[in-house]
């Protein structure tokens, strides 16, 4: 087992951990703040990606490009969706709220099937097929752009919480429903524009992830679950907590992929998973409540 | 001997200290109340004595036996019954599949507890609405339905924990005529946490006052009305 | 239960023991299939709908015993009453592994319903590789001749193997009945109302929570069995699947939750309408792989936004029943 491979593994899966970790801080925004159990969170990434390909194949446009009208997109489907369909479910009892999402990721998973079929697609650009060579690393081109938008998705994010007045009230809102309302926040336009950030950070890392892997339907569950394991382990609440998150998992993904075998590298993440649950539920970074 | 006896139990939340050392026993078959400002520590003491909290320091006996390290499950077992401030119906079930609940506690057989239940909800007056979902309940009769649950586990010692509060003057005094009676026929022991003192007054033996999370007076209700420290620091010292 | 539920049940009975000489084959293996989803949906029910604890990954009890009484069979000729032993206590295992992780740990609501999908996607994917029984190439029973029926081995008839399935439900139901008038069901009832106040009535909330997890995954052991000799073919890939957990869940969600007829109700009509509906589509000639699922979720949907309770509640208070029937 040379140190290249070991190296070229961890910094591949790494920048993947990246655009995962978008696509978690869009789950820590919907679930940390709206509280809504996002079920169906791989299934709008699978959305993304299969819009992605299909304006590849369609339109020739370069998904750089289409990145912003897909995050547009999604943060109007993400506000519709929130305010007008799950928005009553919050008084009701939770597992009301978990089957609406089922529901909802059954239907985008075989809606998806139905229309685009079982077999993967994928969009290959040319200019993105040499690697970069580092001395002895060679770092994937497509993966180095995926994470820099990644990167400079989540930055945005992040100065949006931090700097903004409606950033402000938003995490208000998250740290004290009640509170909030009280000073005459309003909640439910403020819920609304989170979970559109939100499916706007799904719509970004979906478009991202074409480039790193073929698109099946098959992938909604796998990502809705992964994303939720990077969320619980980097720590509800902690929005850079799901970025680390995802890059941790994507490096002991990588790492297991390579060491074990590969079709077993996903057991890893829920092994992990499990431990979280059990000793450290806040997660690495989350706070305890 | 006493039926309950605590002893300096003790309590702090993050170097809070919401009790301090406070001891104080009640004999079997008394009703004796807790009174206090808000913020004294009084529920925290019921928490303590229900097995819902352990203490810091001290203990807490039982008919002669240690219960402060056990759950509250066991303690109930060992014959404590307790009310909720807040009081917590089994909203989708109906008053008496709540209060069959309590009663299955000292049967397994659900018919024999059925027929307590029944017993039970005779004597707190809620019979009549025996088949209703506890959830459309009036909050009068949710807080006799908390009592009726408790009092069918056949406690030997029943905990309250403000059970008046935001009840009218003449449900206050209807729900006084129970514990009375039931304490008079039974001989059950009634530990009460109250402000509403019309109740305090009508039900108490025996009145501990807790300030600060310290005891600061103990006694017969006639000399805690006229105690200083009690006068100060919560009944006021009444019209100038 | 009131006259007229005895009335309904006793011709619902007797439609459903007659039924193989009145039904062609294709129906008499829809209504098998009714009655496996009735089965694994009411055991599913004992955890949920009693004790409130919500588990997305049911499947991995039906695959768990569908290997264990299989793997026994292919390699030791043994046959699946026995197998059955090694199926309920693995299932009872996981189970109990399962439930004193969650409870001991406090973790409980939408992290529970992700503990259980980790376990079952992490076994689906440890099947995969397990090269005794298969791994991902699947599991085979020989099909035996069909004409003569042989209990012992779970060989026969069609019609054999839907009595099986219907005297399961049938144990099914009964067990149910008599759980929910038990101590452990009104226990179950209160920790799922209140698990404070429970405590505060003398339940060992602990204790229970674990016997509803035990005798789910334990009753849906025989599912598993059941599935194995009914197929002759296990994968990993699709025993295991999330797809199968949520099918499993399908049918009480849509019936009733907690309820006793909940689950035979919702696992009916979702495989009625479902299999309609593969009619309708292969008749249009829009068969395309995924209508049906997308129809399970329309009906999901449709359930969880406008008759919440299920739709057994509502169908019991118009045949004259009770809003209660069978709580």
């Amino acid at each position: 087992m040379s140190l290249d491979l070991v190296a070229n593994t961890v910094i591949g899966g790494a920048l993947t951990g990246l655009v995962y970790g978008l696509m978690a801080l869009g789950l820590s925004v919907i679930f940390g703040v709206v509280r809504v159990v996002n079920f169906a969170h791989g299934e709008m990434m699978t959305i993304a990606m299969y819009a992605t390909v299909a304006l590849f194949s369609a339109l020739d446009l370069d998904p750089f490009v289409a990145v912003v009208p897909i995050a547009a997109a999604f943060f109007a489907a993400g506000y519709l969706l929130q305010a007008g369909l799950i928005n009553p479910f919050i008084t009701r009892p939770e597992h009301s709220q978990f089957m609406l999402l089922v529901a909802l990721a059954i239907i985008i998973v075989n809606a998806l099937l139905m229309a685009f079929g079982p077999d993967a697609r994928t969009a290959q650009l040319d200019y993105l097929l040499d690697p970069i060579e580092l001395g002895p690393l060679l770092i994937d081109r497509g993966k180095l752009a995926a994470a820099a938008v990644a990167c400079v998705a989540s930055a945005a994010l992040f100065a949006f919480f931090r700097y903004t007045l409606t950033g402000t009230a938003i995490r208000a809102c998250a740290d004290n429903y009640l509170g909030a309302a009280v000073v005459g926040i309003r909640i439910r336009h403020l819920y609304a524009l989170t979970f559109g950030l939100g499916a706007a950070c799904v719509g970004v890392a979906g478009c991202m992830m074409v480039l790193l892997v073929d698109v099946t339907p098959a992938l909604g569950p796998a990502y809705t679950l992964l994303a939720f394991v990077i969320v619980i382990v980097g720590g509800l609440g902690s929005l850079t907590g799901a970025l680390l998150g995802g890059v941790l998992i994507g490096v002991s993904e990588a790492l297991a992929g390579v060491l074990f075998v590969p079709s077993a590298k996903s057991m890893f993440s829920f092994a992990l998973l499990v431990l979280v649950l059990l000793f450290r539920p806040q997660g690495l970074l989350g706070r305890r409540t | 001997m006493a039926l309950l006896e605590v002893r300096a139990i003790a309590k702090s939340f993050r170097g809070l200290k919401a009790v301090g050392g406070v001891s104080f026993a009640v004999a079997p078959g008394r009703i004796a109340a807790l009174i206090g400002p808000n913020g004294a520590g009084k529920t925290t003491c019921f928490n303590m004595i229900a097995g819902a909290l352990a203490p810091d320091a001290g203990e807490v006996r039982f008919a002669g036996a240690r219960i402060d390290r056990l759950r509250p499950d066991q303690i109930c077992a060992a014959g404590i019954g307790r009310t909720f401030q807040l009081v917590k119906p089994f909203a989708a079930l109906s008053v008496l599949d709540n209060v069959i609940v309590g009663a299955l506690n000292r049967t397994r057989r659900s018919a024999e507890a059925r027929a307590r239940a029944l017993e039970v909800l005779e004597q707190l007056g809620l019979a009549g609405r025996r088949d209703q979902p506890a959830a459309t309940l009036t909050l009068a009769d949710r807080k006799r339905l908390e009592v009726a649950r408790a009092l069918a586990t056949g406690p030997k010692l029943l905990l309250l924990d403000e059970v008046m509060a935001g009840l009218r003057p003449t449900e206050v005094d209807q729900l006084v005529a129970v514990f009375r009676r039931i304490n008079g026929e039974t001989g059950l022991t009634i530990l009460l946490i109250e402000h509403v003192m019309r109740a305090v007054m009508a039900l108490a033996r025996e009145i501990h006052v807790l300030h600060h999370g310290e005891l600061i007076a103990s006694g017969a209700p006639e000399e805690i009305v006229r105690h200083p420290a009690v006068l100060a620091c919560y009944l006021g010292a009444g019209p100038p | 239960m009131n006259r007229r539920a005895v009335q309904w049940l006793g011709a619902l009975a007797a439609l459903l023991i007659a039924l193989p000489a009145l039904a062609g084959s294709y129906l008499l293996s829809l209504a098998t299939l009714i009655l496996f989803f009735a089965y694994t949906g009411q055991a599913w029910n004992v955890m949920m709908g009693f004790a409130g604890q919500l588990s997305l990954g049911h499947a991995l009890y039906v695959g768990v015993g569908a290997y264990a009484a299989a793997a026994l069979f292919v390699h030791f000729g043994i046959g699946p009453w026995a197998g059955l032993w090694l199926a309920l206590a693995l299932c009872a295992l996981l189970g109990a592994a399962i439930g004193f992780l969650a409870f001991r740990f406090g973790i409980s609501g939408v992290y529970f319903a992700l503990l259980t999908i980790a376990f079952a996607e992490f076994t689906r994917i440890g099947f995969e590789h397990f090269d005794w029984v298969g791994a991902s190439g699947g599991l085979f029973l020989k099909v035996a001749q069909r004409e003569h029926t042989d209990l012992v081995n779970l060989r026969g008839s069609p019609a054999m193997f839907y009595y099986v399935m219907l005297a399961l439900t049938a144990a099914a139901f009964g067990f149910c009945a008599w759980l929910a008038r038990s101590r452990a069901g009104y226990y179950w009832l209160a920790i799922r109302e209140n698990e404070e106040a429970a405590q505060a009535l003398g339940i060992h909330t602990f204790r229970y929570k674990m016997l509803a997890v035990l005798v789910s995954s334990a009753m849906t052991a025989p599912a598993g069995v059941f599935f194995a000799f009914y197929y002759n073919n296990l994968f990993p890939e699709q025993i295991f699947n999330i797809s199968r957990s949520i099918e499993i869940i399908l049918g009480p969600i849509i019936g009733g939750l907690g309820t006793l007829f909940g689950p035979i109700l919702g696992a009916a009509v979702l495989t009625v309408l479902a299999d309609g509906l593969t009619e309708l589509v292969a008749a249009v000639g829009w068969e395309v792989p995924g209508v049906k699922q997308v129809f399970y979720g329309v009906v999901l949907l449709g359930v969880v936004m406008f008759l919440p309770q299920g739709i057994w509640p509502a169908l019991a208070r118009r045949l004259g029943i009770g809003a209660s029937g069978g709580r």
